[in-house]
This record gives structure tokens, sequence and C-alpha cells, in this order.
């Protein structure tokens, strides 16, 4: 084999928790350094070596100007790069702001809001420049990012799963929150990653590995109504950490009509 | 039965160690290798029917299924033409002589070979289609006076995508009525261009009430080859095509590879054509 | 077998020694009990774990768990879990691959030593288990997983004595009444249990619980607990033009339509007692040592479950319900001499959205093309 691949690590508007999930896989992370050569990573260490770099995982949103124009740089030092968390992927929580008006959160939340110069949406890696791999989650599965970088040393394409929560909820013997509670749950619509942790401790699926590859939301939502939820309480469920993932914004979207349907007819 | 086939019935995840003793270059992303197992149960067997495949398996990337591409008569080792195409073939692409990998099978059904003993046979191979017919040619060839006239046509995108080269004259001394045919013309190229079923059509078959089709190749490739053998008069019962789907178990047990009602793996990869014609022409099935 | 055809009889509480005797003789008992609100199998030790004075409603899409005006302990149709999770367990290392100076070698998975002894399986969970036997032990090549433990099963059967809105047993002709292929098979009454001894092991086993022959009373109130379910059986499936009728109907628009309800979430391939898909996955140490191939339940509702060649055969969720409901109720016929399907009603209850293949199969059958 040739030279190690050289890995960098970007942070945009993002919590720091999918690149904690990395320097939390310590025996693992061991491992990667036998492979790669890590020469950016900011929350690792404080050695910053320039590009170019074969492997870039970015984390976090595109919120500000500077960011917007950061990413495109970074693209081009990148050969590889991979979106990392919901952040990155479908814009993470602060996606919210795409559907509220931006200058009254800033000033109602900060004391000194002349100092904020942030953007009006918060987008998504992929809106800015071309990705080559997505991993999903809030935060990531961190094997799921060894395995990609093992692939990717070893010259392999990478593969994740991409099946819905349900059959790893099968696999664990848990019982359907939906069929069995009557209880709104994004399992059979998202994205396969966390094993199905939720539904095992009582609560249904809040979709943070993002929606799954046919994401019938439509038909699912249909279901929700029938039991009794909301617009108003469904709005929220899928306007999330993913809330800007196509699937789940244009759910989203047609439900706020519905909503705006339902004020004008009593209930 | 061999003691091996036994315990692959019993166990059909039961893997080998298969050792590369060579690897030679074909066409561009294609390489032979010719593999021995070392078998603890009872010595290792190379017996296979052509048209069977193996599993090859590379330990933490994956299993893919190759078909036989040597000589059934040989007992020293096993012989597999591969393609670089997805992760399997090009972690073992990188790969040498003396390299360990794991090994299941035989699997699958093989070429018709009783049924075609004192027939006509065209054989139709497209691209990579010719590793898994090979090894029929070498059966026909050995016991040559067995079969009446012998056809093979093959086609590939160009001159440096037809397989196996070398040995053409060979057959053709050995009386078989090799035909070729690119789909583009290069390097001074003065032979047919066009796809197979144009030198299909063309062949005057003496009997095609006594003609056996059988086909390896792109799917779509092999639908044309064999609506070409029907307007020749070939019955859809003497037209027999080795299927692609997703063979991961190798013993119908995993469902992956399923059409209609057949698994690819365990009820073909050999199928004849009116088994399995209908389902060819559904989409998405 | 030496089957004595007197139908016995024995109180309740006999039924913690049959336990005892099971567990004595080494099997690990599993049966019915409450769990996330349902009616699950797990591991029983006492039957104070049984499901007593519960019962289950269902209808398609929705199960919820309700309070019987009696104590009945196994009052109670088919829950979500099913019987394949022990003879086909939803992941299991077939295999592990380890570098030694020689290269890779390949080590079988050990012996399973586990011995399960079912306790209260329906008639329909029967059928769906000789179902199996036929994919994992008649063709020509077997699980060898499976066959250790199916070879070492005990079945205890419990007929059911009441119908989910879902049941179509009487339709697939699998029930409601357990019939063979049980070692004991239980009627429950207000009094105790009519048991049916159908092996030498069961007629072995069931010493211990000092049944008697059952009067002719007893047998007849079980008789009518189980006329009970059968008359309570609403659901229909005509099975006459099956196998025929889907395969006959591949580009029937009904595809297109159930493709547009359809979650393709997978979870009625992974409630069905006789779906048998699966898939390996290579789980390595990073340091490559050793890799571990894991076989776990997979479905053909998922996209990548038809990958060839860099993309998917079955591209959109149409085309995988035809291949699972074709598959199901036409070409497992095919495959395997028998349909695929045993009227158990629980793909029906446990799709989120309630797709129900009943319904699904009529309205194909209703403007087929013959």
């Amino acid at each position: 084999m040739s030279r190690k691949p050289r890995l960098a690590v970007f942070k945009f508007a993002s919590c720091d928790g999918c690149q904690l999930s990395l320097l939390d896989a310590e025996d693992e992370l061991l491992a990667i350094c036998d492979r790669v050569d890590i020469a950016h990573f900011a929350e690792a260490s404080s050695d910053l070596q320039p590009g170019p770099y074969d492997v870039a995982l970015i984390e976090g949103s595109i919120t500000t100007a500077e960011d917007a124009a950061r990413i495109r740089r970074v693209r081009l030092d990148s050969k590889f790069l991979i979106t990392i968390g919901a952040c990155a992927t479908a814009g993470g929580i602060q996606a919210l702001r795409n559907w509220a008006n931006v200058d009254d959160w800033v000033d109602s939340i900060y004391p000194s809001p002349e100092f904020i110069s942030t953007l009006s949406t918060s987008t998504p890696i992929a809106q800015h420049v071309h990705v080559d791999f997505a991993l999903h989650g809030c935060p990531i599965n961190y094997h799921q990012l060894v395995d990609v970088l093992v692939a990717l040393a070893e010259g392999r394409q990478p593969r994740i799963p991409s099946h819905s929560v349900c059959l790893d909820c099968k696999h664990r013997g848990t019982v359907c929150h939906v069929v069995a509670r009557g209880v709104p749950c994004l399992g059979p619509v998202t994205q396969s990653g966390c094993g199905a942790l939720c539904p095992a401790y009582d609560r249904g699926c809040y979709g943070c590995f993002g929606p799954s590859v046919p994401a019938n939301t439509s038909s699912l939502l249909n279901k929700f109504r029938m039991l009794g939820q909301s617009p108003d309480q469904l709005v929220p469920l899928l306007r999330n950490f993913n809330a800007a993932a196509p699937e789940f914004q244009r759910a989203a979207d047609q439900l706020t009509i519905l909503r705006s349907n339902d004020e004008g007819t009593p209930s | 039965m061999t003691v091996h086939s036994t315990a692959l019935r019993a166990n059909p995840w039961l893997t080998r160690t298969a050792r590369i003793e060579d690897v030679i270059g074909e066409i561009s992303g294609v390489c032979t290798y010719r593999l021995t197992v070392s078998d603890k149960n009872g010595g290792a067997s190379y017996g296979f029917a052509p048209g069977q495949f193996n599993m090859l398996y590379l330990p933490g990337v994956g299993e893919s299924a190759i078909s036989m591409s040597g000589d059934p008569a040989r007992t020293d080792s096993w012989i597999h033409t591969v393609r670089v195409a997805g992760n399997v073939t090009k972690t073992l692409a990188g790969l040498g002589r003396g390299d360990t990998l794991g090994l299941r099978g035989p699997f699958g059904t093989g070429w018709p070979h009783e049924e075609l003993i004192g027939n006509d046979i065209v054989i139709v191979a497209g691209g990579l289609g010719m590793a898994p017919l090979r090894p029929l040619i070498y059966q026909l060839m050995s016991q040559r006076d067995k079969f009446n006239r012998i056809w093979l046509i093959c086609g590939a995108r160009s001159f440096d995508g037809l397989l196996y080269v070398r040995e053409y004259n060979t057959w053709r001394k050995g009386g078989i009525d090799v035909q070729l045919t690119v789909d583009r013309a290069t390097d001074g190229w003065a032979g047919h261009v066009g796809v197979v079923t144009l030198l299909i059509d063309r062949l005057q078959l003496p009997r095609p009430e006594q003609t056996y089709l059988v086909a390896c190749g792109p799917e779509v490739m092999m639908k044309y080859a064999a609506a070409s053998g029907i307007r020749l008069g070939i019955a859809e019962k003497r037209i027999w095509v080795s299927l692609e789907r997703n063979m991961r178990c190798a013993a119908g047990l995993c469902g992956h590879c399923q059409l209609g009602p057949e698994f690819i793996c365990k009820d073909g990869p050999v199928l004849r054509y009116d088994r399995i014609r209908k389902y060819l022409f559904v989409e998405q099935l | 077998m030496a089957q004595t055809s007197a139908v016995l009889f024995f109180s309740k509480p006999r039924l913690q020694s049959l336990l005892d005797e099971l567990r004595t003789r080494g099997y690990c008992v599993v049966g019915p009990t409450i769990d996330q609100e349902a009616i699950i199998y797990d591991e029983i030790l006492s039957v104070d774990e049984l499901p007593r004075g519960w019962t289950d409603e269902q209808a398609p899409g929705q199960y919820r768990l309700r309070r019987r005006d009696d104590d009945a302990w196994f009052g109670y149709v088919v829950g979500p879990h099913s019987w394949k999770k022990y003879l086909f367990p939803p992941k299991t290392t077939l295999l592990s691959a380890e570098k030694t100076a020689n290269g890779w070698e390949f080590i079988p998975r050990a012996d399973d030593s586990t011995s399960f002894a079912l306790l209260g399986v329906r008639a329909c969970e029967l059928a769906a288990i000789r179902i199996q036997d036929r994919v994992f032990l008649d063709g020509p090549y077997q699980d060898p997983l499976y066959r250790e433990r199916r070879q070492r099963l005990f079945i205890v059967a419990v007929n059911c004595t009441q119908a989910a809105s879902t049941c179509f047993c009487t339709s697939m002709k699998t029930g409601p009444r357990c019939e063979q292929g049980f070692d004991l098979a239980l009627t429950e009454i207000d009094s105790g249990f009519l048991c049916d001894v159908g092996s030498d092991v069961g007629q072995d086993v069931i010493a211990v619980c000092s049944a008697v022959e059952a009067t002719s009373e007893q047998q007849q109130s079980a008789a009518s607990a189980r006329q009970q379910a059968v008359d309570q059986i609403e659901r229909r499936m005509d099975t006459s033009d099956l196998p025929g009728l889907l395969l006959g109907n591949l580009d029937h628009p009904r595809w297109k339509e159930v493709g547009d309800r359809c979650l393709s979430c997978t979870n009625c391939t992974m409630v069905c007692p006789t779906c048998f898909c699966s898939s390996v996955t290579e789980i390595r140490d990073l340091n490559m040592d050793r890799v571990d191939r894991e076989r776990s339940w997979d479905s053909c509702f998922n996209p990548d479950f038809s990958y060839l060649g860099g993309s998917l055969v079955r591209n959109d969720t149409a085309s995988r319900y035809r291949q699972w409901l074709t598959h199901k109720l036409d070409s497992w016929q095919n495959q395997f001499g028998t349909s695929g399907c045993v009227g158990c009603g629980r793909c029906i209850t446990w799709c989120p959205v309630g797709i129900d293949l009943t319904e699904e199969v009529a309205a194909i059958r209703e403007t087929s093309t013959p």
C-alpha cells in the first residue's frame, strides 16, 4: 500500500458532538491512526497541517457567509469529502431558523445582538459543495465512521446500512410503538444507525438519522393523523435534528398547510 | 458425491482456505486466478460441472459469486476469471501468489452436458460471459466426436474486451466455428462490427430442431440471442442461459437472488429459457 | 410412536410441574409473557409469568392489551414475536476467519447447545415451523443452526380458544386446531388443561403432571372452547387461484397503489413466522486478525436487498411489495411445495399503516388479467 491517506476534520455550525464521538472511540482511534495520517483535527491537536487532504470530515451546517466561503475552500483541498452528522447532512437543529425570523431570535437571545452576523438559514453542506459520502445521525454512529475510514484507507467503496429503524427494533425484539401504543414514532421512515435506541427505552423514534431511502412520510403521517395526532403535534416531530432533510421538510411543510386548513374548520 | 459436497450440504457456510497459485492478466481489469484449497476433512477435490460457481470470500470485505472458468477435467486446482467490479473483486485484485482467501462451493447448476450429446450447439458469449462457458468448451473439445456442429459466437465492446483470444485457434482446430464481433472497431480490427445477434441471425443451421443455444453475457444480450435462436427454429426448451442476481448464501437460504420462483443461486445460474423467459421481461422483478 | 388415544386432563397449577420437568431435562422453556405492552415470547420460569387474565385486541395496524373478565392463562391470540427467533435467530455468527502464519483459517460457528421447549405454540405457528423446516432442512442445503435447534425442540402447543380480527388460519388450512407437529397439545378450560400427547418424549414428560383421562364433560367444554375460536374467525382469503394469480398479474396497477401506502419498513417480514431472508455482515476487529461473519434477518423491503452490479433490481416500493406478496403466496409454492402464509395475521396487525394482504389479493383478483 502507498502512503497513509491524510485526514482532516472541519467544524462548521455544530455542537462538536460528532467530532467527540470520534474521540470517544478510544480503541478504534488508535487503530485509525495506524491507517490514516490525521493532518488537521483542531478538537484533538493544535498541530494543524495545511491541505491537500485525501479525506475531509465535515461537521456542522452553513449559517454564516464566512462558512459558505470556507466550505468551498475546504472542498478544493479535499479529495473525498464526508459530511458527518445531522447538521452537516441536513442543516441540524439550527435549521429551525429556516422557518423563523432570525433577527427576532438574535434580538431575544443575545444581549448585544449587534455583534451577531448570521445568515437567515442553516443549510446542509451538500447545498454548497459536492459531497462524496454522508454519515447521518445526531450524533453519528462512530462504528459507521470507523468502517468508512477503514474502507477508504483500504481503497474500498464505503457502505453503510440503509434500512429503516424498524428492522433494528425487530432484531432487538422491541414491540412496535405505533401499533401497540398508538404512539407516533418516526422509525418506519428513519434510516438505521442508532440500533433503534429510543424505542427500546419506551419512546418513539425522533428521526435522528434522517429519512430512510424510500421514506414514505405521507403514508405514515396519515396513520398518525388517524391516531388523533394534530398537525401541531406532528410538525415538531419532523422539524427536529433533520428538519431540513428534504423528505422531512416537505412533509412538515405539507402539515402546516393542513394546519392552516384545520384552523378554518371547527374540530 | 464427494466428502466435501456432503459436508457442504450439511453446512453451506463451510469455508475452506484457498491459496492463490498463479495470477494471469487477461484483459484490462480482468485476471485469472488459479486456486488450491486445503481441506482437513477428506482431501481436496476440484470436481465441478461447467456453469457452476464458487463463493470467494475476502475476510472483512465480503463474498462474491465467481463462476468456474477452467477445465473441469483438471484435478489439481480451480480456475476463476474475475473482473474488478465491487469491493470484493477490487480487494482480490490487490492479492497475489501465495495469498489466501476463503472459498465455498461449488454451487449452482451446470450446462446441460448430457442433453447436448448428438446435437448441434450454438454457444453465445458476451464480454466476460465467456468465463463460465470456457469449461463447457473444454468439455465439448475433449469429447468432440460426441457432438455435431459447434459454433462459438463471441461479442465484446472492442477487440481488447475479447476474453481468451489466445485459445481461439486451438478451438478452431478442434472443430469449433469461432466467430467474433465487436461493438466498436479499433486498432485495425477487420472482423465483424455489431451485436452478437447479427452473427446468430446469419447462421445457416442445418437442423435447427436438433440445435441447442447456450448463452452467457449481459442479460439484454441473452434475451436478444434467445430471440434470434428462436427465429432460426431453435426451441425455447433447447436454449439455456446463465443468469446473475445478488447471490449471497449460494444455497437458496437467504432469499436475495430470487427471480420469480427461481433462486438463481440454487435453481440456476444456468436455466432453461422456457422456464424463466416470462420473468426476464418483467421490470424490477 | 406409541400414541395414547386418550385425552388427558390436569389441573392448572400442574403446568408448573411441566415447566420444572422440562427445565430439569435441560430445556430453556420459552413462552408467552407480558412485556412492552404486548404478549411476547421469552424465557419462562414460573406459570406466574404467563399473561393470566390478559388478552389482545388486534386490527390492521393496531394491537392493544386488554384485561379479560376471567383468569385465562392462554386467553390471547398471537403477538408481535414468533418462535422463529429461537430456531432462526435474528443474529447468528456463522463463521470466524482468523489470520494465522499460514494465511486465513476459517472456523465454523461453535455448535449451539441450547435446547428450547416452546410453550403456547398455536396451530398456525406449528404450520409456520413446518414451513421453515422445508426451507431450512428439506432443500439441497441445510441450515446447520436451525437443524441443531430443531432436532432438540420440544413443543407444547396450546389450542386457540378465541380469534383476532386479523386471523385467517381457516382459509390457509393451518388451524385453529393443533393437529400435528407437537409433543403435547393443550386446550385450556376453566378447571385446567386437556392434553393430547403427540410424541414419546411428550408422553414421558406429561407423567409429572399427574394427568388423568379427561371426562366427557371436560372434553365437551374443550371442544366448545376451540369452536369459539373457529366461530370468531371472520377474515377470509380465497386461495382457489393461488398459486398463479399473483405471478400472472405482475403488471397489475394494484402494485403501484399499494406501493404508495407501503412504508417499505420491513415490519411485515420481520413479524412473519415464515419469512427467512437474511444477510451476512463482516464484523472485524480493526487489526483484521479476526473477522466474524454475522447473519441477521434481512428483508426484501430493504432497497439494498436486490443490489446487483452497482444498481438495485427492485428500485421502488411497489416492486418490493410485489416481490414479498408474490413470493409469500405464489412462488413459495413452486419453491417449497407449500404456501408461505399460515394466516396468523401478524403482517396485518404489525404493519404500521395496516396494509392487509387479504385485501390486496382480493383487489388483484377483482381485476385480474387471466
